[in-house]
C-alpha cells in the first residue's frame, strides 16, 4: 500500500524525521519497500493563466500565448494542442529550474520570443500525462506556487504489507500503529452523522448471512453531474497510486484508503426492486465493470437486484449499474463481506482488486455505518445531492464474535524470556487499543479489537508484545539442550562420501529442473507416463523426470556448444516414476561422459573414454560401501544406450541401475558428439554398507597357479569368473583375469583368458598335489559347462 | 726394504692414474695382493735380524695401509662421480603438470547445503528430509495454510491436481517429522523446492534449508541466539543481524532475519538496495496451530523454525550476481567451485 507522509501525518504526527519513520515502521513489521517524493524536484513554477493563444505565425503545431501569473502577462509558445484561452496550467516563469536541472530562460522560437513554458505532468514529475499541458482547477489562483497549490512538497511511501495486517490498509490504521509505536497521540477524522434530508431509502435484504453479516445502504438523490474533484483529494489518491475517475467513484476510494472500508456506488435509476445479497447459481452470468464476462459458480458471493447479478461482492461492482456521467441518484453500499467468503475468489476469477485485497484480510466489522456516513459528507460537500436515511441491515449471529484472550505473565518468560514489568504489558496492549483486565496475580484477560483479526490467541498477543516492546531488544540465549550423542549408522554410507569419490574422480556436480520437455524425456524413458504439472512454467519444464539423464544431456549439449571437449556431470536427486503401487519418489546419482579419459596434457595420452572406464568409476563407487561383490553388471538393453553397450546393474539380482554409452542414432539426434555414456543408480541400494568382519591371517605361504581358457566370444567373462570361485576350493584367495586375447593362434570367435589364481590355507601348506586338483576341477567345469578349452 | 718407498710412490702414481673401478682393482692386487710387490716385501723380511724385523715389519705394513686407504679413497670417488652422473642424466623438469585424473568439484549449492548441515550438526541436529511431490495437507494445511488463505498467493503453487503439488517450501517436513518423532526434535531439512516464478531473481526450482528444534524449554531468546551465530559463522564475519517482525502462518511470533549487508558492509549498495541490510531467512515460533496438527502440547513443549535459501547465501557468500548461472550448469561456472 502506498500513501502520503503528509496524509499520516494529518492523523498522528511524531516528532521523527521521514527517514526515521520508515526505519520505525518497518521494524514494526510494516515493511517499508520504497519512499519516493511525491513530485520531481523543480522551482519557479507558478499558477498561470491562458489570456490568449493565437496561432504560431511560423509554426503548424505551435501557439503564442499570453500568459498571466495575476501580476503580470508573458507570451509563451507553446506546443500543446490543449493550449486555450481561460485554462489554469502550470508557468515555469524564466528562471524556473525544472526536474533534471533543466532551467527555463528566455528563448526565440521560430522567431517569436517565448518567456517560460507551460509544463505537462510529466515533465514536472508529478504523473505520466504526456499529451498535454496540465490543466489546473478553475479555483487555482494565478501567481500561487504549484508545489504549494498541490501541496508537493510530500513523501510517498509504500509499505509492503503481510496478510495478516489487513487492519493496517487505511491511513487510519497505520496512523494508529505509528501512535502506539511512538506513544503519540492520534487525530481521528471527525465523522458526525448526516442527517437525512430525503425519506429515500432502498431495500436490502441478505440472503447468505454467512457470507455478508452486515449492508448497510443509503440513497444520495440529485447529485451535480458537473462536479469535479478537489485538487487536494485528486493528489492523495494520486498519492496512494490510485486514478481520478469522477468524483462520487473517487470520494468512495478516498473513504476506504482513509478508513479501511472498500464502498461501491450504484446509479439508483438502473436498480429493480432492492439488494439481494445471495450465493451465485452456477451458470449465472455478469459483466463486470473492467469489461470482462464472466461465469460464476455457486460458491461466490453476489450483489444482487432483483432481476439479476449486480456485482460480485467484494471485488468488483457489474457494468451498468455503477455511477455513471449522467447519474443523479446514487445508492451507496458498505458491507462487511466475511473473508472466508472473498479469500481466494477474486484469483478464481484472475481479479484482484482493492477491495478484495482489503474484505479477504478483514475489514472491521463495526466500521460500515461510520464510513456511510464520511462518504455521505464528502459527498455532500463534493457533488451535491440529499441523503436519505441510513439503512442497516445486520445479522448478529454472523458478525465475528468478539474474542477475549488470556494472556500468562509465565508464558511471557517461558516463550519469549523476557522480563516485563505488568505495567508495561498492560500499557502496550492497551496503546495497541486492546482492553486489558487483570485475570488473577499473574495473568491477564484481553479483549481484542474488531480490526485486529491476527489476533485470537496467546501466542498472537507474545508478538504483539514482542514486536512493541523491539525484536532487537529482546533476550538471545546460546545454543542449550543436554549433550547427547546422534546415532551414527555404520552400515549406511552419507551422500557427501559417493559425491566426494566421483568429484576425485574427475567429475563435476551439476544441478537440474527436476521437470523437463516431455519429448526429450520419452526418448529415455518412454515405459512411464510421468507426472504432469498443471499449470507448468513453460513447455520445455513441463513434465517430472523419471530419470535424470535429459537433464544431464542438457547441461551436456550447453557444455559441448561451449567447446568444453572433456566433460564428467553427476548429479544426485529425486526422480518420479509412476507405478502400479502410486508414484515412486527416490533419489538416485547419475552421470554423463564425453571426452578422453584424463585431461589433454603434455604427455600425449589421448585416449578417448570408454564403457570400462566409466565402469571402473562406479565399481569405485559400490566399493564405498565395501560390498562391491555385491552387485553384478549384466548385458542388458535400455531404449537409449547402445545395444552391444550396456549393462544392467543388479544388487542381489534386483536391478538397481543402468550404464552403457548413449545410443549413436540419439547421439546424433541430440545434436551430440560422442560417445557419451552415462550411468544412473538408485541411491538406496548404493548407501547400505556392510560392517567389516575379521579373519584370520595365515601364516603359511599362498600358491598361485596361472591358466588360459579358450572360449566362444560370446562367453561373458563374468560366468568363467564365477564358475572358477565355485570349483576352484574353499582356500581360493583370489582370482585375476590378466589378459583377454583373440587374434592369431586363436581360432575365430574365440578369446583366450588368463587366470591367475591363488589359494592359501589357514593352516598349513597346500601340496601341489591339492592345489593340482582345485586347479583340474576348475578346468573340468569350464570344459563342460562354458565349452572351454585349456589353452597349453 | 730400500725400494719401500719407491714402491709406495708407484703404488701412489698408480691409483692416481686408474680411470676406472677395473683398473685400481689391478692396482690393488698389483701392490697389495698376496702376490703384489708390498706384500713380497713381507716375505722379505725374514732375511733381517730379529732386531730390525719388527720395525721394518711395521713400516711395511704403514705403507700397505697408506696405499689401501688411497685405494679406498678413490673408489669411492669414483662411485661418487659416478652416481652424480647417473643422477645428472635423470634430472627432470618437475614443473612440468602432473599426470593422470584432475578432481572435479561439487555444485556451490551442494557446497553450501552440506556447509550448513556441519554447522547444524555439530550442536545435534540431525537431517531429514521428505518428498518433493507433496500433498496439500502437509505443504499447506497443517502448517496453518488453509485453502484460500491470502498466503497461498504468496507461492505461486505449481499443482499435479487439486491435492497434488510440488513443495513450495521445506517446511513440509517439519510436519513430517513431527508426525515421526517425538520431542526433542532438532533437526535440520535441505531440499529442492519450486515456484511457479521465472525472472531475473527467481527460478522455478531452488533450494531451502528449514530447521526446526521443540523443547520443553525453547524460546523467542534461544531462535535468536542460533540464528545469529549461524549467520555470524556462516559468513564468518562479526555481522550486524537483526529481526524484523513479519508474517508466516506457522509461526508466531515470526520474524525475517536481515544481515548488515556483506557486500558494502552495511553502507548501502545495488545488492542491497541502498538500506544496508539484506533479508536472508525468515523464522519463528512454531505455531500452536501446527503443534495441534501434529499432536504435540503446547503446554509442555515449545519450538522454533527457521528457513533460509541456499541460492541466496551462496551468492553472497561467492559473490555471485546471476541467480539462474546456477541451474546452466556450465563448467566454467560449477569449476569455480572446486
Amino acid at each position: 500500500m502506498k500513501f502520503s507522509e503528509k496524509w499520516l501525518r494529518e492523523w498522528v504526527n511524531p516528532a521523527i524525521e521521514t527517514d526515521a519513520l520508515v526505519a520505525q515502521i518497518t521494524m514494526a513489521g510494516l515493511e517499508v519497500d520504497g519512499v519516493e517524493p511525491a513530485a520531481a524536484e523543480f522551482s519557479g513554477v507558478v499558477i498561470g493563466e491562458i489570456e490568449a493563444a493565437e496561432q504560431h505565425p511560423n509554426a503548424d503545431k505551435l501557439q503564442v500565448c499570453r500568459v498571466s501569473d495575476g501580476n503580470e502577462t508573458f507570451q509563451v509558445v507553446c506546443g500543446a494542442p490543449n493550449a486555450r484561452a481561460g485554462l489554469r496550467v502550470a508557468f515555469a516563469k524564466v528562471g524556473a529550474v525544472l526536474p533534471g536541472n533543466f532551467k527555463i530562460k528566455k528563448a526565440k522560437l521560430r522567431q517569436v520570443e517565448s518567456f517560460g513554458m507551460l509544463c505537462s505532468g510529466e515533465e514536472l514529475g508529478i504523473n505520466e500525462d504526456n499529451d498535454g499541458i496540465m490543466e489546473l482547477p478553475l479555483q487555482a489562483q494565478p501567481g500561487q506556487d504549484l508545489r504549494e497549490f498541490f501541496d508537493l512538497d510530500d513523501q510517498i511511501i509504500e509499505v509492503d504489507l503481510t496478510p495478516n495486517r489487513g487492519d493496517c490498509l487505511s491511513i487510519a490504521g497505520l496512523a494508529r500503529e505509528v501512535g502506539v509505536l511512538n506513544k503519540a497521540p492520534v487525530t481521528e477524522v471527525a465523522v458526525e452523522p448526516v442527517a437525512a434530508t430525503i425519506d429515500d431509502t432502498f431495500p436490502i435484504e441478505i440472503e447468505a448471512g454467512e457470507g455478508c453479516a452486515r449492508f448497510v445502504g443509503r440513497v444520495i438523490k440529485g447529485i451535480d453531474p458537473t462536479a469535479t474533484t478537489p485538487v487536494w483529494m485528486v493528489e492523495k489518491l494520486r498519492r496512494s497510486g490510485i486514478r481520478s475517475i469522477d468524483p462520487v467513484v473517487d470520494i468512495t476510494n478516498y473513504v476506504m484508503l482513509e478508513l479501511g472500508q472498500p464502498m461501491h456506488a450504484y446509479d439508483l435509476a438502473t436498480l429493480n426492486g432492492g439488494i439481494r445479497v445471495r450465493m451465485a447459481e452456477s451458470g449465472e452470468k455478469l459483466t463486470l465493470l473492467d469489461g470482462q464476462e464472466c461465469e460464476l459458480n455457486n460458491e461466490t458471493l453476489l450483489i444482487a437486484d432483483h432481476q439479476g447479478p449486480l456485482g460480485l461482492a467484494g471485488i468488483m461492482g457489474g457494468e451498468g449499474s455503477g455511477v455513471a456521467e449522467q447519474s443523479r441518484d446514487i445508492f451507496l453500499e458498505c458491507a462487511y463481506f466475511n473473508p472466508l467468503a472473498i479469500a481466494g475468489k477474486a484469483r478464481s476469477y484472475g481479479l484482484h482488486t482493492d477491495a478484495s485485497h482489503r474484505f479477504e484480510r478483514g475489514v472491521d466489522p463495526e466500521l460500515q455505518v461510520k464510513a456511510s456516513e464520511r462518504a455521505t459528507a464528502l459527498l455532500l460537500e463534493i457533488v451535491g445531492g440529499e441523503a436519505g436515511p441510513i439503512t442497516e441491515v445486520a445479522l448478529e449471529q454472523h458478525l465475528p464474535a468478539s474474542r477475549t484472550v488470556k494472556l500468562r505473565a509465565e508464558r511471557i518468560k517461558k516463550l519469549l524470556s523476557l522480563d516485563i514489568e505488568a505495567d508495561e504489558v498492560e500499557e502496550i496492549l492497551t496503546r495497541l487499543g486492546m482492553g486489558v483486565s487483570a485475570d488473577g496475580d499473574s495473568a491477564w484477560q484481553v479483549d481484542v479489537p474488531a480490526y485486529r483479526f491476527d489476533v485470537s490467541l496467546e501466542e498472537d498477543l507474545l508478538e504483539e508484545l514482542a514486536r512493541i516492546y523491539g525484536y532487537n531488544r529482546m533476550p538471545v540465549r546460546t545454543n542449550h539442550a543436554t549433550l547427547k550423542l546422534t546415532p551414527q549408522p555404520e552400515a549406511q554410507k552419507g551422500l557427501p562420501d559417493l559425491r566426494r569419490l566421483l568429484v576425485a574422480r574427475g567429475y563435476q556436480e551439476a544441478i537440474t529442473y527436476s521437470f523437463v520437455e516431455p519429448g526429450l524425456l520419452a526418448k529415455f524413458d518412454s515405459e512411464h507416463q510421468p507426472v504432469a504439472l498443471a499449470n507448468p512454467i513453460s513447455a520445455d519444464m513441463a513434465v517430472m523426470r523419471t530419470t535424470l539423464w535429459p537433464g544431464l544431456i542438457k547441461a551436456m549439449q550447453h557444455n559441448q556448444h561451449r567447446q568444453q571437449s572433456r566433460i564428467r556431470l553427476f548429479e544426485t536427486g529425486q526422480r518420479f516414476v509412476p507405478g502400479d503401487d502410486g508414484l515412486i519418489q527416490d533419489d538416485v546419482i547419475a552421470g554423463a561422459l564425453f571426452g578422453t579419459c584424463n585431461p589433454e596434457g603434455w604427455t600425449g595420452h589421448k585416449r578417448v573414454v570408454d564403457f570400462f572406464d566409466v565402469k571402473g568409476d562406479l565399481e569405485a563407487l559400490l566399493a564405498v560401501n565395501g560390498d562391491a561383490n555385491a552387485f553384478e553388471f549384466e548385458a542388458a538393453e535400455h531404449q537409449a544406450l547402445h545395444p552391444g553397450q550396456t549393462a544392467a546393474i543388479k544388487r542381489d539380482g534386483e536391478l538397481v541401475g543402468y550404464v552403457g554409452a548413449l545410443h549413436p542414432s540419439l547421439c546424433k539426434e541430440l545434436g551430440l558428439n560422442g560417445p557419451v555414456f552415462l550411468f544412473e543408480l538408485a541411491l538406496d541400494a548404493v548407501m547400505v554398507d556392510r560392517l567389516p568382519a575379521f579373519s584370520e591371517l595365515s601364516k603359511y605361504p599362498g600358491t598361485s597357479r596361472d591358466m588360459a581358457l579358450v572360449v566362444d566370444q560370446q562367453v561373458a567373462v563374468a560366468k568363467v569368473l564365477q564358475l572358477t570361485r565355485e570349483k576352484a576350493g574353499e582356500w581360493l584367495k583370489d582370482v585375476t583375469l590378466f589378459d583377454v586375447y583373440s587374434g592369431e593362434g586363436i581360432e575365430n570367435g574365440k578369446k583366450s583368458l588368463a587366470l591367475s589364481l591363488t589359494w592359501q590355507h589357514p593352516s598349513h601348506t597346500l601340496n601341489d598335489e591339492q592345489v593340482n586338483q582345485f586347479f583340474d576341477a576348475v578346468v573340468t567345469a569350464a570344459e563342460q559347462q562354458l565349452g572351454a578349452v585349456l589353452r597349453s | 726394504m730400500e725400494n719401500l718407498d719407491s714402491l709406495l710412490a708407484q703404488g701412489k702414481e698408480a691409483v692416481e692414474n686408474a680411470t676406472d673401478a677395473q683398473q685400481l682393482d689391478q692396482v690393488r692386487v698389483q701392490f697389495l695382493g698376496k702376490k703384489g710387490e708390498l706384500t713380497q716385501l713381507l716375505k722379505g723380511l725374514g732375511k733381517l735380524s730379529a732386531e730390525e724385523r719388527p720395525q721394518a715389519g711395521a713400516k711395511i705394513n704403514e705403507a700397505k695401509q697408506q696405499l689401501s686407504e688411497q685405494i679406498n679413497a678413490r673408489k669411492a670417488a669414483m662411485e661418487a662421480e659416478a652416481l652424480n652422473a647417473k643422477l645428472a642424466s635423470e634430472t627432470i623438469d618437475v614443473t612440468l603438470p602432473g599426470r593422470g585424473q584432475q578432481s572435479g568439484g561439487l555444485h556451490p549449492v551442494t557446497r553450501t547445503m552440506e556447509r550448513i548441515e556441519r554447522f547444524f550438526a555439530g550442536v545435534g541436529y540431525g537431517v531429514e528430509q521428505g518428498p518433493e511431490i507433496e500433498d496439500d495437507f502437509h505443504n499447506f494445511e497443517a502448517l496453518n495454510i488453509p485453502a484460500h488463505h491470502p498466503a497461498r498467493a504468496m507461492h505461486d503453487t505449481f499443482y499435479f491436481d487439486a491435492h497434488t503439488l510440488l513443495r513450495t517450501h521445506t517446511s513440509p517436513v517439519q510436519i513430517r517429522t513431527m508426525e515421526q518423532q517425538e520431542p526433542p526434535i532438532r533437526v535440520i531439512c535441505p531440499g529442492r523446492v519450486y515456484r511457479c516464478d521465472s525472472d531475473l531473481t527467481h527460478t522455478p526450482m531452488f533450494h531451502q534449508v528449514e530447521g526446526l528444534l521443540v523443547d520443553t524449554d525453547v524460546s523467542f531468546a534461544d531462535l535468536k541466539g542460533t540464528v545469529e551465530e549461524f549467520l555470524r559463522e556462516f559468513f564468518e564475519e562479526d555481522l550486524a543481524v537483526r529481526f524484523r517482525p513479519s508474517y508466516f502462518p506457522f509461526t508466531e511470533p515470526s520474524a525475517e532475519v536481515d544481515i548488515a549487508c556483506v557486500m558494502c558492509n552495511g553502507e548501502g549498495c545495488r545488492v542491497c538496495s541502498h538500506t544496508g541490510w539484506l533479508e536472508v531467512m525468515g523464522c519463528g515460533m512454531v505455531h500452536p496451530k501446527v503443534f495441534e496438527s501434529c499432536n504435540v502440547d503446547t503446554e509442555t513443549y515449545s519450538g522454533f523454525a527457521f528457513g533460509m535459501g541456499v541460492e541466496r547465501l551462496a551468492m553472497l557468500r561467492y559473490g555471485v550476481n546471476d541467480l539462474r548461472l546456477f541451474f546452466e550448469n556450465d563448467l566454467r561456472f560449477l569449476q569455480q567451485f572446486k
